[in-house]
């Protein structure tokens, strides 16, 4: 145990969290924006592992991997269109049509990488940049100033996320529709096209996500997210539908993964536990979920597809 | 007058599943005017509003505005167009501040940011200009029902609509309220707007319109103009036969206390004071009326006894068994019936069927299960004979009651909770946006479970209605009952004075 409080690995422990943690806030904060205009897409998790595949191959190609990331991007704008159609305009059971996208990501981006990969080959990953000045602190440079440029437009993306749902009328939209839809269509908001607006943010963030994923990993292989994108919609309720909460969650979760990495690699958890190890993270997001959710209230929309009378 | 009317309504049919809503209605209206439609609950009148208004398109039939054939398909065609309908059930987003719901929809000075100090300039400013005070920063679901509806007309009279529809914008309204907004609605006409007003309370009809058109089952059955109307004949005109307007009350010998409230206190939404100190006995067989202006702690008492909100201290009790603080089950065990004020969020749940609601405090008794799954045959026999003997109106058992008229939900949910036989009823607001029809019904049946020895409290606004019904009036005033008075003594003004604070013993002086 006491391996694990030297520098170096405090370092790495909590450098790695914030790592981690990038690819579900990013994800989490796409659906959020989803879910406050009451729209629940369950589908998250097969767009990132689309978009995760298209960065990877990408880059595999191109050997850039701002082209992968753009990829990622151009995939989630897809298919969160496609989900748009899918939820908001044929008003299908949001419970159900989110998995036939996941399903379809999961089985379309191995298909596709059996087809056009077939061995794994690792691609070129994001480039670190030292923040200049702040780098160089003891201790916190390592931490929080020494990472890709991803990690900090997605964290940077939080503070975006929450002045665009407070501060802009899109924003307020967005809440009201989420709440209220026939009011808000009472006043001539267009409650689908705010929600294509977010269902599309929701998947374009999620294609981000599994971009950032697959190019911070150097590599693809079947269901790689390992269901990260159910996670982050679990966040989004843990969040209480904020992008701080989200965020707070998005860091507990990459933090309790961190800690069971460095605990695996220093020999503290033993091998023959790591798989039990790894469900610590999706228990304690459960859990922390349980006490949250007593708390805060969804938005009363959530779910519900809308339709004006006839 | 103008020559042509603003608007004319011409053959409008509507058909919902086994409803004809609107047959064939002729409608019309001049600027600066208020023309009145009137009838009872289901008679068709939102339905046809809301064809105006672009949240239904007709059948058949056609508008005309300005004497141009227009089609309204949305909402937002209708704003366009400077309509603005105040709706008979809020619309408005309860999460979200008074100045953001006043906002939505409309185009912001600051572009894609919001302008929210703007528009509650604005709203205060309206606010002063026509008596409608609120706080723009408030957040909605925070206010007492009165003053959501100052914000519903804040919302019409800022986007500046020249043809306004009110569907029964008074129903939750207090008297001076009522007076404060008729003030403002004749400047409104007299700054050329016109304006269609529905409402059941006779006398404000008799006080506004300049016409009335009576709708029947979705068809037009009587046009008047106000001048030489009075109530009893737009009663009758409305119902089709003579209406008594006040109920006839037996002498009941009132029993025992079955519902005691000692030094109750409670903490509202905000973390005030809301009810203060308050001690309160209704007997068996005794209609216990309570007076007041909305918001003064009315809303939050019957919620406490209901249990549905946390007493401070104090203690309530039923028939002698302590209720304080029990959950909302047991407290029906103990012989509460409850008839809740806002009856769309809380009395009922409204994507469930008439057959379903009527269900909803039963659904575990015996009678309706059979080896722990529900048996619909008893429940439909059950629902049949409440929606009969009720007169609740409605297609089928299966109709969702989201879609009943306002009135038929009240009756509906008279006929849930007096189904048993209560110890105790709670009734806030019972006749509140109901026809004179279903009131006079309503009444009966309060005047009925009175014979039948059950302890009534009634909440109401309505003086009419307190002072017809109560043996006992009971003045409330920010949380505190201000004095107890008997309704065959005491005047209206004096109770009226006593429900702006004034003490008893000074009203009564
Ligand atoms: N969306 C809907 N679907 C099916 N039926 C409906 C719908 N809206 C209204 N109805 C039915 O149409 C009829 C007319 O209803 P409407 O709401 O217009 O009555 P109303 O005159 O406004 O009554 P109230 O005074 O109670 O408000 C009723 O029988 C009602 O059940
Ligand atoms: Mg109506």
């Amino acid at each position: 145990m006491s391996d694990f409080f030297t520098e170096a690995v405090l370092i790495a422990t909590v450098a790695g969290a914030i790592r981690l943690a990038v690819p579900l806030l990013l994800a989490a904060l796409g659906e959020t924006f989803g879910q406050r205009s009451g729209v629940l897409n369950l589908g998250v998790d097969g767009i990132m592992l689309l978009g995760a595949f298209s960065g990877y191959y990408t880059v595999l190609k191109t050997g850039n991997v701002w082209y992968g990331l753009l990829a990622g991007i151009g995939i989630g704008v897809i298919l969160g269109l496609a989900s748009s159609l899918i939820s908001v305009t044929l008003l299908a059971e949001q419970g159900i049509s989110g998995i036939g996208v996941y399903l379809f990501g999961l089985g379309m981006s191995d298909l596709l990488f059996q087809r056009l990969v077939g061995t794994p080959v690792p691609i070129s990953k994001f480039p670190k940049i030292d923040i200049p000045g702040l780098s160089d602190i003891p201790w916190l440079g390592g931490m929080f100033f020494s990472h890709s440029v991803v990690v900090y437009l997605a964290f940077l993306a939080v503070p975006a996320a929450m002045f665009v749902i407070n501060r802009t009328t899109f924003g307020m939209n967005i809440r009201a529709v989420g709440e209220n839809p026939e009011a808000a269509d009472s006043l001539g908001v267009s409650v689908s096209r705010v929600r294509w607006a977010t269902v599309t943010i929701g998947g374009t963030f999620a294609g981000a996500a599994g971009a950032a994923l697959a190019i911070d990993l150097g590599i693809f292989q079947q269901n790689l997210t390992n269901a990260q994108g159910f996670i982050a919609i679990a966040l989004v309720y843990f969040g209480a539908w904020r992008p701080l909460g989200v965020m707070a969650g998005a860091l507990l979760y990459g933090f309790v993964n961190s800690l069971v990495l460095q605990f695996k690699t220093l020999g503290i958890i033993p091998q023959s536990w790591s798989d039990i190890a790894a469900m610590a993270p999706a228990i304690i997001t459960i859990l922390a979920l349980v006490i949250v959710a007593r708390r805060f209230r969804a938005p009363s929309a959530l779910t519900k597809p809308f339709t004006r009378g006839t | 007058m103008a020559d042509v009317p603003m608007l004319e309504m011409k053959g409008i049919t509507k058909r919902f599943p086994g409803v004809l809503a609107n047959d064939k209605v002729d409608f019309d209206l001049f600027a600066g005017e208020v023309h009145t439609l009137l009838g009872e609950n289901g008679a068709g009148k939102s339905t046809l509003m809301k064809i105006l208004y672009g949240l239904y398109q007709a059948d058949e039939g056609e508008i005309l505005l300005n004497g141009t054939p227009t089609l309204i398909t949305s909402p937002t065609a209708a704003i366009e167009h400077n309509i603005g309908m105040i709706h008979q059930h809020f619309m408005l987003v309860e999460t979200l501040t008074v100045a953001e719901n006043v906002a939505l929809g409309l185009p912001s000075s600051r572009g894609a940011l919001t302008d929210l100090d703007a528009v509650s300039e604005k709203i205060v400013q309206l606010g002063s200009q026509y008596g409608l005070e609120i706080d723009p920063e408030a957040t909605v679901w925070q206010l007492a029902v009165g003053q959501k509806q100052r914000v519903e007309i804040i919302k019409a009279l800022y986007r500046e609509a020249q043809l306004l529809i009110l569907d029964e914008p008074t129903a939750v309204l207090t008297p001076q309220e009522v007076d404060q907004l008729f003030d403002t609605l004749h400047q409104m006409t007299a700054d050329g707007r016109g304006l269609i007003f529905i409402s059941h309370k006779l006398h404000e009809v008799l006080a506004l319109s300049d016409r009335i058109t009576v709708l029947r089952q979705g068809r037009v059955t009587g046009y008047t103009t106000t001048e030489g109307a009075t109530r009893s004949s737009l009663a009758s005109m409305m119902v089709g036969r003579e209406v008594k307007l006040a109920p006839d009350k037996p002498d009941v010998e009132t029993g025992s206390a079955a519902l005691e409230i000692s030094g109750l206190s409670v903490i509202g939404d905000r973390g005030n004071v809301v009810i203060d100190g308050i001690d309160l006995t209704v007997n068996e067989g005794e209609i216990l009326g309570i007076a007041g202006v909305s918001g003064n702690g009315q809303r939050e008492l019957a919620e406490t006894i209901a249990g549905l909100r946390q007493a401070e201290s104090g203690s309530i009790t039923i028939a002698g068994t302590d209720v304080t603080n029990q959950r909302p089950v047991d407290v029906r065990a103990a012989g509460l019936a409850y008839v809740p004020e806002g009856r769309m969020k809380d009395g009922i749940i409204g994507l469930f069927t008439v057959a379903e609601n009527l269900l909803l405090i039963d659904h575990n008794s015996k009678e309706f299960l059979d080896a722990g799954l529900l048996n619909f045959e008893a429940i439909r026999t059950h629902s049949q004979d409440l929606v009969d003997e009720f007169a609740v109106k409605t297609p089928s058992l299966d109709t969702p009651v989201r879609s009943l008229s306002g009135g038929n939900i009240q009756k509906l949910i008279l006929a849930r909770e007096l189904s048993g036989t209560p110890t105790v009823l709670v009734a806030s607001q019972p006749t509140r946006g109901v026809d004179i029809g279903a009131a006079e019904y309503i009444h009966k049946r309060l005047v009925q479970q009175r014979s039948e020895d059950t302890a009534i409290l009634m909440i109401s606004e309505d003086l009419d209605e307190v002072f017809g019904l109560s043996d006992r009036v009971a003045v409330m005033y920010e949380g505190e009952i201000m004095g107890i008075v008997d309704p065959k003594k005491a005047t209206r003004e004096q109770v009226g004075l006593m429900m702006a604070g004034v003490s008893q013993e000074q009203a009564l002086a």
